[in-house]
């Protein structure tokens, strides 16, 4: 086991860099980050651009700085990734965008978590009770709504959901149920650590619910399908055939084959969510990864664009890593040797 | 089968020189015949046809026939609840809201339109050609389109809308997004190319001296067509919740020129207190999506050779 999952994390580092290198250049050919400061008015000295074109590392050509970007050698110190230096901003020389991210990535890892998790369990439940019930009432029902979510567009159901707890806060006299505006409270000075946790808990509850629908609608189709699939094989047909019980036959015999090919689709699943988290935390205007990425590209600040992508990258990479492993377990003709 | 055998006229007995029995009987019908009686009897992918077809000549024909337009005009008046003259009402800035979502739809159909075309095009020559030459081709081209998989598409296409210089118009938006857009699809092709690049046809084909070139755009790349036309359409649905989601951060379509997205983004505060402003551009949305996928899952009904002649 140890071996298959070595040679998983080996197999996932080239694929890192070479997402690296693309990141870099997707990023780094199509912004100017200098256009600002080239159209201020009243204009700027050239010396000061050339300054600040210094300070970006954009005198240097674009393999050097590539170089520069992944491992700094040669730098100020303030570039890279290797070293734990994610570039210098255009905002300004002291705004530090390893500290921005850090500060920001917890923020958005708990909705893209929350909601995964919660795709991934529902999404499951239902598909293997649509299959089991195939044609019933409720696997029609189950197949509309998924059809429908799959068709709405999250941001559409987050502003709807977000604007109907304003109007349910507004209905009330009395304190507000639902938080409706960023991830945690504005003032937290004074919080035990258990007010910290439902504070934040709290204000996952929407964002949470509009990120989440749109993955569960397309895992629970998926796991239908397959757990469909499994349903009608021979290898089932005999476990019923020798007198399992019907919950046995699901549990130990289907259920278990029926989820393997739901892990392949964990890559486009957690790619999907974190476009999901960008849109969801504009609405609910949260201070995270999303809004970060948002407002970087505004600024034309390429190195913070460049950060959000390379980790939004590594994220996929582990999540798909961790899928990988989970294939492993679950696939008995996959050997470990 | 023989319901609809009996609605067509028998050929003249002995007129094309057949056995007078078999002539009767039979009819000779081709592929493309087969597949088109499949989706006219799948109801729920013909239903979806007809609604997606009201919704292209609501955005392409309305237009033309409606008073106003989507920009602000001086007789329409500011901020008025839904009339006769202005179904979804009016905008604060008076713009007639029921122009702008046709003017909205249209332009999110027509980066969809475009996204299919170049994603298509892009996604079945690189899946054909990685699965016909196999081998080391095949294992670089693949991990290049894992490389761009890992990085989310909405994500990487934003950095670059966003980036790009002077504005975007809705081309822009169909360039960019087509030209990441396509990774799914090429892996779907290559599966299928695999499969039936083993098949006697290519053996034969390239026995007869065909060029690799000939062998895959002749010979491969229409027996694919099933699985392209069906990866298309869905491509459809995807692109115009992608161009919504682009739109709506504020990095798609901008203003003067609208989209359902921007328009959404718009009234995002609206729904409990001018409704009609948020609901129409995300009720055309769910509408295109939907009738769309319904359309993918007729089609690939049709398409798959497995399938009988029933209604569902």
């Amino acid at each position: 086991m140890l071996v298959y999952i070595v040679r998983r994390i080996l197999i996932a580092i080239p694929v890192l860099f070479a997402a690296s290198l693309f990141v870099f250049l997707m990023a780094d050919t199509t912004g100017d980050p200098l256009l600002e400061l080239q159209l201020a008015q009243p204009p700027v000295s050239e010396e000061v651009i050339a300054a600040e074109a210094e300070r970006l590392y954009l005198d240097r050509s674009v393999p050097e700085r590539y170089w520069l970007w992944v491992t700094g050698i040669g730098g100020n110190g303030d570039i890279g990734l290797l070293q734990g230096e994610w570039g210098p901003s255009v905002r300004s020389a002291s705004y530090d965008i390893g500290a921005e991210i850090g500060s920001r990535l917890w923020v958005t890892l708990r909705l893209v978590t929350a909601s995964l998790f919660l795709s991934i369990g529902f999404g499951i439940l239902t598909g293997v009770i649509s299959a089991l019930r195939q044609y019933s009432k409720l696997d029609y029902g189950l197949t509309f709504i998924g059809f429908t979510l799959l068709a709405m567009p999250s941001f559409w159901v987050a502003a709807l959901l977000r604007e109907a707890g304003v109007w349910i806060n507004q209905q009330r006299d009395g304190p507000n149920i639902f938080w409706t505006i960023s991830a945690s409270s504005p003032d937290t000075r004074n919080f035990s650590n258990w007010e910290l946790f439902t504070d934040a808990a709290g204000h996952l509850i929407l964002p949470t619910l509009a990120l989440f629908l749109a993955g569960y609608a397309a895992l629970s189709r998926y796991q239908r399908a397959s757990m469909l699939e499994v349903m009608n094989s021979d290898y089932v047909r005999l476990a019923k055939a020798k007198g399992l019980r019907h919950g046995t036959v699901v549990r130990r015999h289907a259920l278990r084959t029926a989820l393997i090919p739901v892990t392949t689709l964990s890559l486009l699943l957690i790619a999907g969510t974190i476009d999901g988290a960008v849109l969801v935390e504009t609405v609910f205007q949260w201070q995270g990864l999303g809004t970060f990425l948002v407002e970087s590209i505004q600024r034309r600040d390429s190195y913070a664009v460049m950060g959000f992508l390379m980790l939004s990258g590594i994220l996929v990479i582990i999540a798909n890593l961790i899928a990988d492993i989970l294939y492993g377990v679950l696939d008995p003709r996959i050997r470990y040797e | 089968m023989s319901e609809i055998d009996a609605t067509r006229p028998a050929e003249p007995p002995g007129a094309s020189g057949q056995p007078d029995a078999e002539a009767i009987t039979t009819e000779e019908r081709g592929q493309f015949k087969t597949v088109v009686v499949r989706f006219l009897r799948h109801r729920l992918a013909m239903i979806s046809l007809f609604v997606f077809l009201l919704i292209l000549a609501f955005a392409f024909l309305g237009p033309l026939v409606w008073p106003y337009d989507h920009t602000i005009q001086r007789d329409v008046p500011a901020s008025i609840s839904p009339t006769w003259e202005h179904p979804f009402g009016t905008t604060s800035a008076g713009n007639d809201v029921f122009a702008q979502v046709m003017r909205g739809t249209q332009q999110s159909l027509k980066v969809a339109f475009t996204v299919a075309a170049i994603a298509t095009t892009i996604g079945a020559i690189y899946g054909a050609v990685a699965g016909y030459f196999g081998g080391r081709v095949d294992d670089i081209l693949m991990r290049i389109v894992d490389v761009i998989l890992v990085i989310p598409l909405l994500v990487l296409v934003a950095a670059i809308a966003g980036a790009t210089r002077g504005g975007t118009s809705w081309y822009t938006i169909a360039l960019i997004i087509g030209f990441f857009g396509w990774t799914s699809l090429s892996r779907l092709v290559r599966s299928v190319v695999l499969s039936l690049r083993e098949q006697e046809f290519v053996e034969a084909a390239r026995a007869m001296g065909a060029s690799d070139i000939r062998i895959i755009f002749a010979h491969l790349l229409p027996n694919t067509a099933g699985v392209i036309i069906v990866a298309a359409t869905l491509l459809i649905a995807t692109t115009i919740l992608a161009e919504a989601g682009l739109s709506f951060l504020g990095l798609g379509i901008q203003a003067p020129d609208t989209s359902l997205g921007l328009l959404i983004e718009n009234a995002r505060s609206a729904p409990f207190t001018r409704p009609w402003l948020f609901y129409p551009p995300g009720f055309f949305i769910i509408a295109i999506a939907l009738t769309v996928n319904f359309i993918g899952d007729g089609l690939r009904d049709a398409l798959d050779p497995r399938q009988t002649l029933v209604r569902r």
